[in-house]
């Protein structure tokens, strides 16, 4: 016999702990990455990994299973929104002409050699 | 008219799930009421169209996000790992892509799913391609960007 309700614990303490590990180290990213343009890779990190593991956990942890559709459609809608967000910034940076660090030794476009 | 009705589903389908009651007829009579005037203002503000009510996507969606949640777990860890590096090995660079899918609603798809997965961005999109921001050498893939894209073009044409 599996006790389910110990299994469902288990389960969401895991997503749980990784969801929480994955914001954490996409926030030491924002702090370690060098320019904008690669920090925004690190939020990213916090956006999907992140937000999408906490909310499956909470899901495990649903009452009912209305609680787990609403659950259902954060996920969904966060999924479908934040990189517009990530989107809008990264165009916004690029249209008023900052330009990102290139290459391995994280040169600036016309930065000496 | 085809397009109406499943927007009235959806939104009585959403409606249902969102409040959660089933048996109160004066709750469900104004939540008729509601999706009714609600669709029937999408049809008048004319976003009755491929974009807004993007029945031609499904089913190929599904299996689409599917795959798509397991690439974006594999870019996560090789993010995440440059993030945890002692001495982290980033080679940053610009490079374009192909956008395949023929419909805006594809292209949009495509662009968000290029920005989801973390390690690349879409910066600027253009006629019949996308400027996209890579992290690394490893994760500016792209042969697999373009497979990608590949693949929307196709869930798109099924219709």
């Amino acid at each position: 016999m599996i006790d389910w309700d110990l299994a469902r614990d288990l389960l969401s303490w895991v997503l749980f702990l990784t969801g929480g590990a994955a914001v954490v180290i996409g926030a030491l990213g924002i702090v370690r990455f060098p320019d904008f343009f690669t920090r925004l890779h690190a939020a990213g990190v916090t956006d999907t990994a992140g937000a999408e593991l906490i909310v499956f956990a909470m899901m495990l942890q649903a009452p009912n299973w209305l609680v787990v559709a609403k659950l259902g459609f954060i996920a969904v809608f966060l999924a479908l929104t934040s990189p517009v967000a990530t989107h809008a910034i990264a165009h916004a940076a690029w249209m008023t002409g900052f330009k990102p660090m290139q290459g391995p030794d994280l040169r600036y476009e016309g930065d000496g050699k | 008219m085809g397009r109406f009705i499943i927007l009235v589903l959806a939104l009585a389908a959403i409606w249902l799930l969102l409040s959660g009651y089933f048996d109160k007829p004066l709750l469900l009579g104004f939540g008729a009421a509601s999706v009714i005037f609600a669709a029937w203002l999408a049809y008048r503000a004319r976003v009755l169209d491929d974009s807004g009510v993007p029945g031609g996507v499904f089913p190929g969606i599904f299996g689409y996000m599917i795959w798509l949640t397991f690439e974006i777990g594999k870019a996560n860890i090789m993010v995440m790992r440059h993030a945890l590096a002692v001495e982290p090995k980033l080679s940053p660079k610009l490079f374009t892509v192909r956008n395949p899918p023929g419909t805006n609603l594809g292209k949009v798809i495509f662009a968000n799913s290029i920005t989801l997965t973390p390690g690349t961005v879409s910066v600027d999109l253009r006629e019949n391609e996308i400027l996209v921001h890579g992290l690394t050498e490893e994760l500016s893939d792209v042969a697999g960007i373009n497979a990608m894209g590949e693949r929307v073009a196709k869930i798109e044409r099924r219709r």
